[in-house]
């Protein structure tokens, strides 16, 4: 079940996901790890408690330490207000248009996908991209996040199982470890 | 009760002032808009745990703030395009307990003599108010030496042959070298070239109570998750462990009050939003050099050159594409500098000339590669070519670079004023930066482009390629807003009120019971970055007020 996305909107994420990072001889694509996923979570932060902002700290764990990530940071009221402004747009209540309305990512993301097509899923790779392509205001800021979701920290919902980062060589975050002396000068 | 002080902002300026009055017996409170993500909220004297190597959270999220839709900047490159071109996040460090000490990977060298006295040494040049510094290099030496071992620096003594004169040895022995440095360093010095170890403000033995860097690679715009950076974490602590400092995270301050000249203390809006005045005998400013002028002007203090003379440095950034892994992940952001493009030589004497300028200065060129994967990412196209660049990894995997930070004139058209229109969540006029790099600037960078790629090449780069910050297109567009993080310059030092909003201890003529102790106070820009120099002179400053003497 998807967080904050209805069912049909997720297939759509989830495909043109896939289309701007795909599978290949290279590696997994955006479907495998679970890009969608990181979006559909950043629309629905605010469904959590501490919402899903920002992971924790000092470590996650996979080098060592404790699992900090996953205790997301809470949000003090000003983060809030900012966060809850770019995400669900400021709704014209005056505390979030002190510059003037805001349109934020829930309505930004409803749109690009409906512009998309309840048909997108049926077309071949062509097709797709060309969809994305005819809206390039959407698909940048939809790639930005696909690659976020693609290379950020598994916590936030994206790289499942380390998918990303594996299929690039990238060893991700390395605390409490860190590099030796020799490894950074004679790797 | 009325404070000894009330100091705003608790980056490096700020709490180096905590630092020294406090020990000095005074009680402060620090006044700070950001989070305190730095400090153990249940024991202020030992660091938090909140930093960490996520990519996410310090680079998409503005963890550290400030958060552009909270606290928009406006820019324009000149008067002449209209009230702003661009709103949003414009050459912005943290906005959080420690300022930009958390984010800065940490390079402080110190300025050298040459740099306080450019107009003595080289004279005037056209359309730039360039003066010398109302202090030289033997004046703020002991102050130097002061800081670096309060901040924690680690470097090698004599390795920069181009380096004024020190009293004492470095804190610390310099750390492990990057292995693309170790590269960059020998095809440098082939080509006749200096570098020279970064002296940098991360431990690189255990010091102070904190550990050593253990060589994440999540160093310049991240916080350090085990605190071995040392700026300002250190300063902070011991302000803490004295008993004699409020600290105000999530607190505005908003403007200072005065009569007859003097201070009286500084109204602030807390978490809460309520408004409140904090009573001080004095007023520390340290908000870094926008905020800075910002709220001078919030204060309604009219010094006609408050805000002006903003200079961030002229960044030329020359990439180069090796055959073989530069291993940037691993290592702080940059362990190796030169000096050689600030010194000059005959060949940029002759250029300066051909380019109908008297003189001319570079920077200090940083050797560094680009480590992370979302913003590999994100420089790659979508589609069918995305996986193959990712794994091949021209950028994250391959590329070395050097990035000049060079040294910008002090323009009075390029400022900070406030914007008539834009506001930030809590209701006060945003900060607006007019900023246009100069015809110097421009020589400086042609120049020396193409000799930085050329050490690129003697490393073995296949390709090469130089851009800048700002970028030199259309004024109107994003990449004309600058990025270097080095704000510098806008509440100038002197010994004339006329030309100088602050003396040279950084009190402001007009009002002297108000100390500016940031790179605001900055006469020119020299070809470093900032924070060292500004941190002394934050000491110095506080010295004076407190009647103490360096350590
Ligand atoms: C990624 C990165 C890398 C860097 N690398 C280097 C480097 O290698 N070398 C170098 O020399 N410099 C570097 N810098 C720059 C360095 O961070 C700054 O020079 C330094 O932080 C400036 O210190 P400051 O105390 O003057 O101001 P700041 O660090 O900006 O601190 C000012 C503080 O004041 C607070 N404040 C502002 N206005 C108000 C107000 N009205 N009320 C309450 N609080 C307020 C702010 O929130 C902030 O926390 C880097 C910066 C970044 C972001
Ligand atoms: S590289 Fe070193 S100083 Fe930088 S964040 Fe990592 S451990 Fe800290």
């Amino acid at each position: 079940m998807p967080v904050w996305l209805t069912e049909e909107e997720y297939r759509v994420l989830e495909a043109a996901c896939e289309c701007l990072i795909p599978r290949s001889d290279r590696g997994p694509g955006a479907t495998a790890a679970g890009v969608a996923d990181y979006v559909d979570g950043l629309l629905g932060a605010f469904s959590f408690d501490p919402p899903r902002i920002w992971a924790g700290g000092p470590t996650s764990g996979r080098m060592g330490g404790e699992a900090g990530f996953a205790r997301f940071h809470q949000l003090s009221a000003i983060d809030e207000l900012a966060w809850r402004t770019r995400i669900e747009g400021s709704q014209s209540l005056p505390e979030r248009e002190f510059n003037g309305p805001v349109v934020g990512l829930q309505e930004r993301y409803r749109q690009g996908l409906d512009a998309l097509g309840a048909d997108f899923c049926d077309l071949d790779v062509r097709g797709r991209e060309a969809r994305l392509r005819a809206d390039t205001e959407f698909a940048d800021l939809l790639y930005g996040h696909a690659c976020e979701g693609m290379y950020g920290a598994p916590e936030y919902g994206g790289n499942r199982d380390l998918l990303g980062w594996r299929a690039i060589g990238f060893e991700g975050d390395v605390q409490p470890r860190g590099w030796t002396d020799e490894e950074v000068t004679r790797p | 009760m009325t404070l000894d002080a009330v100091i705003v902002g608790s980056g490096p300026g700020g709490a180096t002032v905590a630092d020294v009055l406090t020990a000095a017996g005074w009680t402060v409170a620090i006044v700070e808009k950001g989070r305190n993500h730095l400090l153990d909220p249940d024991d202020l004297t030992r660091p938090a745990s909140d930093f960490s190597n996520d990519e996410v959270k310090f680079r998409s999220r503005y963890f550290l703030g400030p958060d552009p839709l909270i606290e928009p900047r406006t820019f324009r490159a000149s008067e002449d395009d209209g009230e702003r071109t661009f709103v949003g996040e414009v050459n912005s460090v943290p906005s959080t307990v420690g300022g930009g000490g958390t984010h800065a990977d940490g390079k402080v060298p110190r300025f050298r003599p040459d740099d306080f006295r450019l107009v003595s040494r080289f004279g005037p040049q056209d359309g730039a108010d360039v003066a010398d510094w109302p202090l030289d290099y033997d004046e703020l030496e002991p102050y130097y030496a002061e800081v670096e071992r309060s901040v924690g620096v680690a470097g090698t003594d004599g390795a920069n042959p181009f380096a004024g004169p020190r009293s004492g040895p470095f804190p610390m022995p310099s750390g492990a070298p990057m292995f693309g440095a170790t590269v960059s360093v020998a095809a440098a010095e082939r080509l006749g070239y200096h570098p020279y170890p970064a002296p940098t403000a991360a431990n690189s033995v255990p010091y102070d109570g904190r550990p050593a860097c253990n060589n994440c690679g999540f160093c310049a715009f991240f916080g350090c998750p085990i605190h071995a950076k040392g700026d300002p974490v250190a300063m902070l602590r011991r302000a803490m462990a004295t008993g004699r400092v409020e600290l105000l995270p999530e607190t505005f301050a908003s403007g200072i009050r005065t009569v007859q000249n003097r201070a009286t203390g500084v109204d602030v809006v807390g978490p809460d939003g309520a408004a409140r005045f904090l009573a001080a005998r004095h007023v520390v400013v340290a908000a870094g050099a926008i905020e800075t002028p910002r709220l001078l002007l919030l204060s309604g203090f009219d010094h006609p050159l408050i805000g002006r003379y903003l200079m961030t440095h002229f960044q030329t950034i020359v990439a180069g594409g090796m055959p073989f892994r530069t291993y940037a992940e691993r290592g702080r952001a940059v362990t190796h500098v030169h000096d050689d493009m600030i010194v000059g030589d005959d060949a940029s004497r002759q250029a300066a000339a051909e380019g109908g300028l008297p003189w001319m200065r570079g920077g200090l060129v940083e050797h560094s590669g680009a480590a992370l994967p979302i913003l590999e990412a994100t420089h790659y196209p979508w589609g069918s070519a995305h996986p193959g660049l990712m794994a091949d990894s021209p950028i994250r995997a391959r590329l070395w670079a050097f990035i000049m930070q060079g040294e910008d004139l002090p323009y009075p058209t390029n400022r900070v004023d406030l914007d008539p229109t834009i506001r930030d969540a809590r209701g006060f006029p945003a900060a607006r930066v007019t900023y246009r790099a100069g015809r110097h600037e421009h020589v400086a960078s042609d120049h020396y482009g193409p000799r930085l790629a050329a050490i690129l090449k003697e490393m073995g780069a296949e390709w090469t390629a130089v851009t800048s910050s700002p970028g030199r297109g259309n004024a109107a567009s994003p990449e004309a807003v600058p990025e270097s993080r080095h704000n510098v310059g806008t509440v100038r030092m002197g010994a004339d009120p006329a030309s100088s909003v602050v003396d040279p201890q950084g009190r402001m003529h007009d009002v002297e019971n108000v100390v500016v102790a940031d790179s605001s106070v900055f006469v020119t820009s020299a070809g470093y970055g900032p924070t060292l120099t500004l941190v002394a002179l934050a000491a110095r400053a506080a010295h004076v007020l407190a009647g103490t003497r360096p350590a």
